[in-house]
């Protein structure tokens, strides 16, 4: 008998340092929801239609977080109500079989409950996928590649790679971005958590979304779809600008490479050797599409779709052999020597 | 009803050599042998699964870690999520089914207990196929060749541009085997289970775990047909020139997802309910209770199993569906939260007005109950397509399917395995480890699982080898590998638990529990032909009618 009601008490006493340890944590989850740098939470939303989902997921939340409370509450009465005490051995409790009136309660109440959720869901979805373009929107196309972003604006004709430039849109003047999305070879996803929702980059088919931000900045996200070795190196930069510097950055991008008389002995090795077949720089006989376009390289943030920042030092350790900064991505160790691997790098670097 | 040992030619023997022994698991066709060895089989791939599991986690626990390649660590999460699902999940269903139903509805076997072997052995034979795959073909000149294109397999990455060697031929060709194992382990339940059933045993009269298995067998005869489907016409695009999904050709990627959600979202239903099986059984007996709304609890299953075959697609809410199919699967996705609610309200209102015992069984089932209630409400969270689009491929989806696998379903067969044990072995594990596996595995499980929401809500997508700091994600994953640690641990106090009750475990005599269904009328462990005589029922609990003649439930039902 005693042993028994030891073993409730040990109950009670894990269950409250349970309890305990699960405050403690969620006051550390609460500060790093609260960080505000970096941190792309989807609870953090800065553009439409990512606001639009916070609103309706919150809305969700509450609703669950109502449930759980109630379950909760009744599984914890029960057990602590109706646990077994000392001298229940000799009879058992009430036999009782069900009833037929409780039970049509707890189907009713659980159909208006996903009667509401259904109403809230069908509106959400319809007003985010049903949304035209209107006629001053920026149109992109987002190809999906082994492990790397290809961005098109075909309205502007620019090509770039990984990073996505928009205009902000403010109050008096909205313009969002429609995107097209497709694949070159496998299925991706292209998820920037603060902006939307995912959408798939999926070979021999079209998907579109859009994006309409209000805050100027950098914002992160990843491939969000297993695409083989380097999914976890496919990252995605979205870089809102304010709408003048945006056409300042569509001007650049619209020029054709640089040709700086300094980098002359890198432009040779870099068209000798077989850097031509998978990249182009606009302007000169370089025309392969298999990689990232380097016409501005040296515009850009990152490196290798995110696997490091553009620092010479990157570059020099991209180019001298990719395999090492990004193991089983598609570009192949070139077997240069430091000097070849330095005179490339530098003509690389013109590319402003 | 009890019934006495006869003396018959069996294995109990003493002085039988282990080579015999081996020689009788190979060649039984026990119900209850084959049961315990899809049982003990699966136990053994779960810990294998699991150190890749724990693999895993000790990579993702800081970031820009380099504990293991990325080749190395797509293999693990695929080779974890495909044994998980069909060399673990699979097995327990098939086990479960084997060792109970017989016993449960008062038969002497299965009905057909050469295919249930023959069920076994293809099972166990897919499973070592799928794990040769680290040695055969050019395995051993690097880190092995086992499958590497996620247990989801998305087309085209499994198509021969992308998927060299046979890495994925292994994983089509093993789990094709495995699959005809559950089929005819399937076939097998549904027929016992419909004609073997002892006099007086109405279907009414089942046992609530005998009517779950039906409906999951059913669903497996339903589901796995699609992923076969679909793997065969994989092969053919591999070897024979078709195009069904190469992309390149004209194929279509989203076609396979709609097969593989068309049987992978039953499958979570198939691994769930006899989680569900488990819970109704052992709740009942240890609040001294019936269970509450016996029909009410048949109807729901039946309609879980129903409804879950039209909700697959709430899987591919980010593939670009149309809005109206959008619409569509979200609303039959909220449609099954309301059978699933309905059970869990019965499972309270069973408690209801009981006296809980708080025996090993019953802690896991209420562990089960609060973890399988956060589970549906995540998963209610996941059917709203536009969260759906942020939590889709996150931390928070691989947070919710582990919170319904670990936290529901193997939660539950590990109430099951509390509970069964002393009557398949005939003594009870131990009571200290026991709590000790309990605790260290519900902390270690919520330190894992309920942190791991947190990083998907961050912005962290699934699948990935590595991350880089500053995106808040660290802490989190550092915790959730801790959590992982804790879990390793109690699956160890588990084993040894199993292995020391087994010649050492206190004797538990024919009803430790003081139990209601059949099973607990024979000795333990039951003889090889269960019943002596053939028991006749006059209501769900037999055995309350013989403990209670004075107030027996046929009177009411």
């Amino acid at each position: 008998m005693r042993r028994r009601l030891d073993r409730h008490n040990d109950l009670l006493r894990s269950l409250f340092a349970f309890a305990l340890v699960c405050v403690v944590f969620m006051g550390r989850v609460g500060t790093v929801f609260g960080d505000p740098d970096g941190v792309t939470s989807i609870f953090r939303p800065l553009a439409q239609p990512a606001q639009e989902i916070k609103e309706t997921s919150l809305l969700v939340l509450v609703i669950c977080a109502v449930i759980f409370l109630i379950m909760f509450g009744l599984l914890v009465y029960s057990l602590i109500r109706f646990r077994h005490r000392p001298g229940d051995e000799a009879s058992e409790p009430p036999q009782i079989y069900g009833s037929n009136q409780i039970e049509m309660a707890w189907t009713v109440l659980p159909i208006l409950i996903v009667f509401v959720l259904i109403l809230v869901t069908s509106r959400t979805i319809a007003d985010i996928q049903n949304r035209k373009a209107s006629p001053g929107a920026l149109q992109a196309t987002v190809t999906g590649h082994q492990w790397w972003w290809e961005i098109r604006y075909p309205e502007l004709g620019i090509v770039t790679a990984n990073e996505l430039h928009v205009p902000a849109s403010d109050q008096s003047r909205r313009r969002p971005t429609f995107l097209k999305l497709q694949s070159a070879d496998v299925a991706h996803s292209f998820w920037v958590p603060q902006l939307a929702g995912k959408t798939d980059l999926i070979p021999n088919r079209e998907n579109r979304m859009w994006i309409d931000p209000t805050q100027p900045g950098t914002y992160l996200g990843n491939c969000a779809e297993y695409c083989g070795t380097q999914h976890a190196r496919m990252l995605i930069r979205v870089i809102v600008h304010p709408p003048v510097e945006f056409e300042r950055w569509v001007t650049e991008q619209r020029r054709p490479a640089a040709e700086e008389p300094t980098a002359l002995e890198g432009r040779r090795v870099f068209f000798r050797n077989s850097c031509v077949n998978c990249h182009t720089i606009r302007g000169t006989s370089a025309q392969g599409a298999f990689g990232p376009d380097l016409t501005h390289l040296m515009s850009r943030q990152t490196l290798a779709s995110g696997a490091g920042l553009n620092t010479t030092e990157t570059l020099r350790a991209w180019v001298r052999d990719p395999q090492r900064l990004k193991i089983g991505c598609l570009m192949p160790n070139m077997q240069m020597t430091d000097t070849e691997v330095d005179q490339i790098v530098s003509y690389l670097q013109t590319l402003k | 009803m009890a019934t006495q040992e006869i003396a018959l030619p069996g294995l109990k023997q003493p002085g039988i050599s282990s080579i015999d022994r081996l020689h009788g698991l190979v060649v039984t066709v026990d119900h209850k042998k084959l049961g315990l060895m899809y049982v003990g089989t699966a136990i053994g791939f779960l810990v294998v699964a699991g150190l890749m599991a724990l693999a895993i986690r000790l990579q993702l626990a800081v970031p820009n870690n380099t504990f293991l390649e990325p080749d190395v660590f797509n293999r693990f999460f695929t080779m974890h999520g495909t044994s998980m699902v069909f060399l673990v999940g699979m097995a327990l269903v098939s086990g479960f089914g084997n060792y109970l139903v017989p016993l449960m509805i008062g038969a002497r076997d299965m009905a057909f207990p050469r295919l249930n072997a023959f069920g076994y052995w293809m099972y166990i034979f897919g499973g070592l196929l799928l794990y040769f795959s680290y040695l055969g073909a050019p395995g051993l000149a690097g880190h092995g060749s086992a499958p590497d294109v996620g247990w989801f397999a998305y087309a085209p990455l499994t198509g021969r541009a992308f998927s060299r060697g046979h890495s994925t031929d292994y994983w089509i060709l093993s789990l094709l085997l495995t699959s005809v194992g559950s089929t005819v382990s399937a076939i097998n339940v549904i027929a016992t289970a419909v004609s073997l059933r002892c006099k007086g045993m109405t279907l009414m009269r089942m046992p609530l775990l005998v009517w779950l298995m039906i409906v999951v067998n059913f669903m497996i005869l339903l589901a796995l047909p699609a992923l076969s489907a679909a793997q065969i016409m994989l092969l053919v695009d591999r070897y024979l020139g078709g195009h069904f999904f190469d992309t390149q050709a004209g194929g279509s990627a989203v076609v396979w997802q709609h097969f593989f959600w068309l049987f992978g979202h039953p499958e979570v239903y198939i691994l769930i309910i006899p989680a569900f099986a488990c819970v109704s059984e052992i709740v009942p007996v240890f609040s001294r209770k019936p269970i509450f709304g016996y029909p009410v609890m048949v109807g729901a299953t039946v309609m879980i199993g129903l409804i879950s075959t039209s909700v697959w697609a709430h899987h591919m809410f980010s593939v670009g569906m149309a809005s109206v199919g959008n619409i569509f699967f979200a609303i039959s996705t909220f449609t099954v939260a309301v059978p699933t609610g309905i059970k869990i309200f019965n499972w309270l209102g069973t408690m209801y007005g009981g006296r809980i015992r708080f025996d090993l069984p019953m802690l896991f089932c209420i562990a089960f109950l609060f973890q399988f209630l956060i589970a549906g409400l995540t998963g209610m969270m996941l059917g709203v397509a536009p969260f759906n689009w942020q939590l889709t491929d996150s931390y928070f989806v691989v947070a919710h399917f582990h919170y319904t696998l670990v936290g529901g379903f193997l939660f539950g067969i590990f109430a099951g395995i509390y509970y069964w044990y002393p009557k398949a072995v005939g003594r009870l594990l131990d009571r200290r480890l026991g709590l000790l596996h309990f605790w260290l595995f519900t902390i270690g499980f919520h330190v894992t699982f309920d942190t791991m929401h947190f990083p998907g809500l961050l912005g962290m997508p699934r699948r990935i080898f590595t991350y880089d700091a500053g995106r808040g994600w660290e802490t989190l994953n550092l915790i959730t590998s801790i959590g992982a640690l804790l879990q390793a641990v109690a699956v160890l106090c588990l084993a040894i638990n199993l292995v020391r009750s087994w010649k050492k475990g206190e004797e538990a005599g024919n009803d430790p529990w003081d139990a209601w269904t059949l099973e607990w009328a024979t000795t333990s462990p039951p003889p090889e032909y269960n019943f002596a005589s053939a028991p006749v029922v006059r209501s769900r609990r037999p055995l309350w009618d013989l403990k209670h003649p004075e107030d027996p439930d046929w009177k009411y039902e």
